[in-house]
């Protein structure tokens, strides 16, 4: 074995994810924290109000980062699900469906904020458009991955079924992301691109990034709190959570008395 | 201040849309601290009442 398969099955087995993941959450928490209370100062204050839309545009920044977040938290979703049908990797297992609750949060704010951002703007809450539709179709499906996963009893199972329909849901991330260019659609296209100039003024653009940023530090740091916590139940007959158990409690007793 | 709040007219919507944004991801960000809490707690007690039993036979 090579050093790197050496190090994946290392930091892949359970007692040294659940430690490592433990040792670097309170600095992506703190990472997350500091870079979003930089990025939503720059976004409320520092920015200077748009010539179009008054101080409603201030609503991008919560609305982009999210929806962003909401196919980035997809498509890692997807890629873990993949790994755990192909190779049988436990650790990708959990790592997909403890991103599923993430990106249907990311999610369930980029239609709420969208909606907030709609009523003024276009004078609607909410239309069938392309775009509206097929993130709404986003959010049902990751419902549909924690929903399946629920069903079924047997955990591991349950796992690769939900994976399965995660794999089959990535038809639906190009059409979010190219439904304002395909269709005509009320929502407007991207302001923000990776390759081309981007329509907007730097003074603008750096409190999006910024929080684009801090969005993603936050992502991992909930994914890998989540699989800490799913680990525990899912290993609970093994002897590395016992020990954790016991000394958890040994040290909540303590705390009693 | 007032014109901070008021966000030109549009301040129900700002900061509604900014109240959701904090509000679920802080309800994302304690839900794991919860979960991981009770497993622990339930296991323990099943780990110490085992022990108790065993210790009693």
């Amino acid at each position: 074995m090579n050093a790197l398969t050496l190090w994946f099955h290392k930091f892949g087995s359970p007692p040294t994810f659940y430690r490592v993941a433990g040792r670097l959450l309170p600095w992506l928490y703190a990472l997350a924290l500091i870079a979003g209370a930089v990025g939503l100062y720059g976004g409320l204050v520092v920015a200077p109000t748009d010539y179009q839309q008054g101080d409603a545009f201030r609503m991008i920044y919560v609305h982009v980062p999210c929806a962003w977040m909401g196919l980035f938290a997809y498509a890692f979703m997807a890629a873990n699900g993949f790994i755990a049908l192909v190779w049988r990797i436990k650790l990708s297992e959990t790592l997909a469906i403890a991103s599923a609750p993430v990106g249907a949060a990311f999610t369930f704010i980029t239609l709420v904020s969208g909606s907030l951002w709609g009523k003024p703007m276009w004078g609607t809450w909410w239309t069938w458009d392309p775009r509206l539709t097929s993130e709404l179709v986003l959010l049902f499906l990751y419902l549909g991955v924690i929903g399946l996963y629920n069903a079924i009893e047997d955990v591991r199972q349950a796992a690769r079924a939900a994976a399965f329909l995660a794999l089959v849901g990535v038809v639906n991330l190009p059409i979010v992301h190219y439904s304002v260019v395909w269709w005509n659609t009320l929502h407007q296209s991207a302001s923000v691109s990776l390759m081309g100039q981007s329509h907007i003024s730097g003074s603008m653009l750096w409190p999006l990034l910024t929080l684009a940023f801090a969005t993603h530090v936050y992502f991992f740091a909930s994914v890998l709190a989540r699989s800490r916590a799913a680990l525990l139940s899912l290993e609970s007959g093994k002897e590395w959570v016992r020990e954790i158990a016991l000394a958890s409690t040994a040290h909540a007793e303590r705390a009693h008395v | 201040m007032s014109e901070f709040i008021g966000m030109g007219g549009y301040g129900a919507y700002v900061w509604s849309a900014y109240a959701v944004f904090l509000i679920v991801l802080l309800a994302d960000a304690l839900t794991p601290l919860w979960q991981r809490r009770r497993t622990l707690r339930d296991l323990g007690a099943r780990l110490r009442r085992d022990a108790a039993r065993k210790a009693a036979s």
